[in-house]
């Protein structure tokens, strides 16, 4: 396929591991904070291409991951209301609440859709005039505006029963709050499909106050590759800075349309992230304009109180302060089949991508 | 969660564009985006194309790689004369 095909060419990896091993002297930290990247890097086996002194961590960089657990207790209130039907994307659905999850609630007999794009929920909200359509709207900046377009469109269309309860969050802060932690990171490789969005310019601060290096990656093993060998000459030449690596679909401005939609839809507000907290100005509310679409604020329903999991370290994983094969629940009682924490569950949390691709060799 | 997939552009219609996925078709909107034109490939996530891929940036890898030879050649030639200059001081 274009695009995809040249970038596993093997001829062109072996001239950048080649590269690497030229210019790599120093120990260097290097962390991923999208779970695509995270997916991809188990998937291709990266880490044992590199030369020892590069260490690979994964990062907040899985929505689902870093969600908070009663944000699945409210979407389970929810779907036990009348006439509610949820519709999410299929991440969500085996993440455990508090005391339930998406998918005992479905075989149960609660109305619960597993959709592709936000426009099949507002599809169905025009075609179930009866039912209330709730959207569980989650996402990093790559999935944010498809959630602003179809609240837009459900105003244009006025619709009254299409619903989004947001989760979503924006990048930066979690990274700034990592580096705030003592958590040591020579560099970040960062979220490709997320720059599509936001540009280049969020990640100025980094190499200006923390000298830590961004480079924007694609997904396809030169892509990382490349990423990681122009953050090694960064850290062996002194000089930390934003590059872009996945130029052939990131720009510096980003997409302006895209994140003006964002603007006139959401306000920004003070999130919990899972091993994080509390952040502030780091997730996306609807904003009063739009609230008649805010499930938040038209639906009035009691959320269980949070119920945490013992002995699960998602939380320090997400830091890249854990590795999964730390926790003692890690294949054993914690596996895609019966997933303890959120980074088991997401096929983009670091412990997912460990299970399929590296339990063999702990 | 934030998978995009390249895709071709085969028809417009509007807001939404008819695109091929290795083959599989699918329906995309293209309301994110300004002068979509088919033919061209767009990266697809949860139903929007969020960004298009430029062809002449996306041979810049691999253009890249040239630059680096040349890079390492002239490093290895500066070695070289390096080498020769310390062989002709110690002589």
């Amino acid at each position: 396929m274009k695009y995809i095909d040249e970038y596993r060419n093997k001829v062109i990896i072996d001239k950048i591991l080649e590269e690497i091993n030229k210019w790599s002297k120093q120990r260097i930290k290097l962390m991923e904070v999208c779970g695509g990247h995270t997916m991809s890097i188990q998937r291709f086996g990266i880490p044992s291409l590199l030369p020892q002194n590069i260490q690979l961590l994964s990062g907040p960089g899985c929505p689902v991951c870093v969600t908070d657990r009663s944000y699945i207790d409210h979407l389970i209130a929810l779907c036990r209301l009348d006439n509610v039907m949820i519709c999410t994307y299929g991440d969500l659905i085996k993440v455990p609440g508090s005391t339930s999850t998406l998918e005992r609630e479905r075989a149960s007999g609660r109305n619960i859709k597993i959709v592709y794009s936000v426009l099949d929920a507002l599809q169905f909200a025009g075609t179930h005039k009866d039912l209330k359509i709730v959207f569980a709207g989650i996402g990093f900046e790559t999935t944010t505006p498809a959630t602003a377009s179809a609240i837009l469109m459900a105003n244009k269309e006025n619709l009254s029963n299409f619903f989004v309860l947001s989760a979503h969050k924006v990048m930066p802060p979690a990274m700034s709050a990592l580096i705030d932690e003592g958590v040591q990171i020579d560099g970040y490789i960062s979220p490709g499909h997320v720059s599509t969005i936001t540009g280049s310019g969020i990640y100025e601060p980094f190499p200006e106050k923390f000298n830590v290096g961004c480079v924007i990656s694609g997904f396809e093993p030169v892509d990382l590759l490349q990423s990681i060998l122009m953050l090694v000459i960064q850290k062996e030449t002194g000089k930390a800075k934003v590059e872009i690596q996945y130029k052939r679909a990131v720009k510096p401005e980003g997409n302006l349309k895209a994140k003006a939609i964002i603007n006139q839809v959401f306000e920004m507000r003070d999130d919990w992230w899972r091993g994080l907290g509390i952040l502030p100005e780091s997730g996306l509310g609807i904003s009063s304009e739009f609230e008649k679409f805010d499930a938040e604020k038209q639906f009035k329903v009691e959320i269980e109180p949070t119920r945490e999991d013992k002995g699960c370290i998602c939380g320090e994983i997400l830091k890249g302060l854990k590795n999964p094969k730390d926790c003692k629940l890690f294949n054993k009682v914690c596996s895609p089949y019966n997933p303890v924490g959120a980074c088991m569950v997401s096929n983009e949390g670091a412990c997912h991508a460990y299970y399929k691709y590296r339990r063999l060799e702990l | 969660m934030c998978l995009s997939v390249p895709a071709k552009v085969l028809e417009i219609d509007g807001e939404l564009a008819t695109v091929s996925l290795g083959g599989t078709t699918y329906k995309a909107s293209i309301q994110l985006l300004e002068n979509v034109n088919v033919g061209d490939y767009v990266l697809v996530h949860t139903g929007f194309a969020i960004s298009k891929l430029e062809e002449e940036e996306a041979l810049e890898t691999l253009k890249l790689f040239d630059e680096y030879e040349e890079f390492n050649k002239m490093l290895d030639e500066e070695e070289e004369k390096f080498r020769k200059s310390d062989k002709a001081d110690s002589e």
